[in-house]
């Protein structure tokens, strides 16, 4: 997938002029936090269950190696084959030798970040192999050539008509004045337009939430049932994870998926959580006959040891960007990657560079929301601090940033300077407010005063009501 | 080759080689031990009240159930659900032995085909492996008693599930199986957990119930356990 997060800003102005992405983002607004703060309410022990998480996460990190080792060998044990993939450019070539080995025609797919991360669909297709999104969001995204915008609802960015409009023209031997009266009329048409997909696909392919060294096992969370479709009826299921998916034991997994679906959407559990071992076994009547798992890299290895590490915890819930108040004004495809919101605007720098991606780091009040949910408690304002940082030393930084940056530390290093340029600022500004308290408009402030007053100082700045108010008490 | 270039970079980020064998001794005994960790203590009830919150987890996430004294009440209990839904008496069953059990001559209407889920099925009903109380979720390892296809292609699937086999979280439900699995691959192919109907809120965010599995999901729960039982 091309990266475009050097673009935000233009992406997210044309995203806050978009009327019809701001329709789909009000409705949206706050509905996934509210659930899953009832979720929350329901459990006394989520949040020592935040902790427990957390613990687990850091101690595979901390042993990634043995534990990726561990969990190629069960999953050769039992019968599958592991393919460890550095780069984006092996994987695609890995699940085409696949498809190939099958004479693969068309690949259904679950649901994965992973396969937006290497830009899977288009490769499949340029090399004669017909992909097919099944999950009911990707697959409208397919439809209409678009990534997804956000990491558990990729068409959140949608509106019925957008549905409407897309399935008129891409079903075209359905009759033509076919009346969709609900939400559930689009997703009944999906439904039979996939389920003949899903019966003539040669190749399954899956994400994993999780992947499991004890038994060498992937999981996958959903709650259509399309990954379980796509992973039980072909011939050969591929699975796509990245390495640090993997967790140690079964109960491990069992304490990571007691927050992952609360965080996630708000359910106490999702409708499918489905345990993926190998081929299928002697006396099975179904199920794949090939198994085989794509283990990427991509960039995570290096993570390892930084002061990015925490980043690999992520259990992809989406919490962070479901209470975000800069997704919800821009929307997903303003970042410009694979991954959005708080917990995109981490990673994307280090999977592709910094210097790719410097705008995401700042694309961010740091209210400090995302932590504050993240079931794994990733330190993401924190980190967002180190990129800007790492973007600053890097002399990436615009250049009337960093001359504003470098007038601020002038004056922050020299206090006598500093305080009295304030107070001439303060009465200054006092002056011109002319008691109205608030400007309607600042010269340089044209984007604040946009949206909202500026508030006038009254004449006196902090430094000096302070060094009043020490004297009184004396 | 890649898998030695991933090895070493992490092995470079932790600033150490590979973990020494002291070290693996006890990465080896943490897998083994299967430690516990926090568990929920809303499942930690008594039995009855154990089965009592997992049948009503399963209906707040829209599944549905009929509790029979004995597995000899299952045919009218099948063929009422049915009936009362106006669904088709053609049902694909799960070739398993507690499901040859069942006296369904009662019921001459219901036909009955043994096998894997196909295309065309309507109805499915699925051998329960086990419940668990927790969240009002069916466990269903994949066995050749067992087809996973039956939990997807049916409109409707129906488990039958003895009271007995509720369990109180999903850690109980490990202890179990790694019991059963002695001496085979500690898993088997495909364990499908399941915690209601099939359900999309990809359209608006708003949910709506059967997206490519089933849209319905009943179980027939036979109170065989006497501990279970409501006194």
């Amino acid at each position: 997938m091309n990266v475009d997060s050097p673009d935000f800003k233009r992406r997210a102005k044309r995203a806050l002029d978009n009327a019809s992405l701001q329709t789909a983002l009000t409705a949206t607004r706050g509905a996934f936090a509210a659930r899953r703060a009832a979720a929350v309410a329901a459990l006394p022990e989520f949040e020592a269950l935040r902790d427990a998480a957390k613990a687990i996460k850091d101690h595979t990190l901390a042993h990634l190696d043995f534990y990726l080792e561990t969990y190629a060998a069960n999953v050769e044990r039992a019968g599958g084959h592991v393919h460890w993939c550095s780069t984006a450019d092996e994987a695609r070539e890995a699940v085409l030798a696949i498809c190939r080995g099958v004479d693969a025609r068309t690949v259904t797919k679950g649901k994965s970040m992973i396969s937006e991360e290497i830009a899977l669909n288009d490769y499949l297709e340029a090399n004669g192999v017909q992909p097919v999104e099944t999950d009911l969001g990707e697959y409208i995204l397919q439809l209409r050539h678009e990534a997804p915008s956000h990491i558990i609802a990729p068409a959140i960015h949608l509106n019925r008509d957008d549905w409407e409009t897309a399935f008129r023209k891409a079903h075209t031997d359905r009759p033509a004045d076919r009346r969709f009266a609900e939400r559930r009329d689009i997703m009944v048409e999906a439904r039979e337009e996939l389920r003949e997909k899903f019966l003539a696909a040669d190749v399954g392919i899956t994400g994993a939430n999780f992947l499991i060294a004890e038994t060498g096992s992937s999981v996958i969370v959903t709650n259509e049932g399309n990954g379980d479709l796509t992973q039980t009826l072909p011939k050969v299921h591929i699975v796509l994870a990245s390495i640090e998916k993997v967790v140690p034991t079964l109960e491990d997994t069992t304490s990571l998926l007691r927050v992952l679906a609360r965080s996630a959407t708000g359910q106490d559990f999702s409708v499918y959580t489905t345990f993926s071992t190998g081929p299928r076994q002697e006396g099975d009547l179904d199920g794949p006959i090939d198994y085989h798992v794509i283990l990427l890299d991509n960039g995570r290895s290096a993570m390892v040891g930084s002061e990015f590490q925490d980043m690999l915890r992520c259990i992809r819930c989406s919490a962070c960007m479901n209470h975000c108040p800069v997704f919800f004004a821009v929307g997903g495809h303003s970042y410009g990657w694979v991954y959005p919101g708080p917990m995109g605007s981490v990673l994307t720098p280090a999977l592709v560079g910094i210097e790719r991606a410097g705008n995401l780091p700042n694309a961010s009040t740091f209210c400090g929301k995302c932590e504050s949910v993240c079931p794994v408690k990733i330190p993401l304002p924190n980190l967002m601090r180190h990129w800007r940082e790492r973007e600053f030393e890097r002399h990436l930084a615009p250049p009337v940033v960093r001359a504003n940056l470098a007038l601020w530390a002038w004056f922050a290093r020299h206090p006598a300077a500093y305080r009295l340029a304030t107070r001439a600022a303060s009465r200054a500004m006092a002056l011109a407010a002319r008691g109205r308290g608030a400007f309607r408009r600042l010269p340089f402030a044209g984007g604040w005063t946009g949206g909202r007053d500026f508030p006038a100082p009254e004449g006196e700045t902090f430094f000096a009501r302070y060094a009043r108010e020490q004297r009184r008490k004396r | 080759m890649s898998r030695e270039a991933i090895l070493g970079a992490i092995r470079r980020g932790l600033r150490r080689g590979p973990v020494t064998e002291d070290t693996a001794l006890l990465l080896r005994a943490r897998l083994a031990l299967h430690r516990r960790q926090l568990i929920p203590a809303r499942s930690r009830v008594a039995r009855p009240a154990q089965v009592n919150l997992f049948l009503k987890n399963l209906e707040a996430v829209f599944g549905s159930f009929t509790r029979v004294e004995a597995a000899a009440g299952v045919p009218e209990a099948v063929a009422n659900y049915l009936a009362g839904h106006n669904l088709p008496f053609a049902v694909a069953i799960a070739p398993h032995p507690e499901l040859r059990d069942i006296p369904w001559s009662e019921r001459p209407l219901l036909a009955l085909r043994e096998g894997k889920g196909e295309a065309a099925d309507l109805v499915s009903i699925q051998h329960g492996w086990g419940g668990i109380a927790e969240t009002g979720t069916l466990v269903l390892p994949a066995a050749p008693e067992r087809p996973t296809t039956l939990n997807l292609l049916a409109d409707t699937e129906i488990v039958v599930l003895r009271a007995s086999r509720v369990f109180g979280a999903y850690e109980e439900v490990w202890d179990a199986l790694r019991a059963e699995r002695a001496g085979k691959l500690p898993m088997p192919r495909n364990i499908m957990m399941v915690t209601g109907p099939s359900r999309s809120a990809d359209i608006e965010s708003t949910l709506e119930l059967g997206a490519h599995g089933p849209r319905r999901l009943h179980v027939v729960l036979i109170d065989d356990d006497p501990e279970a039982k409501e006194t």
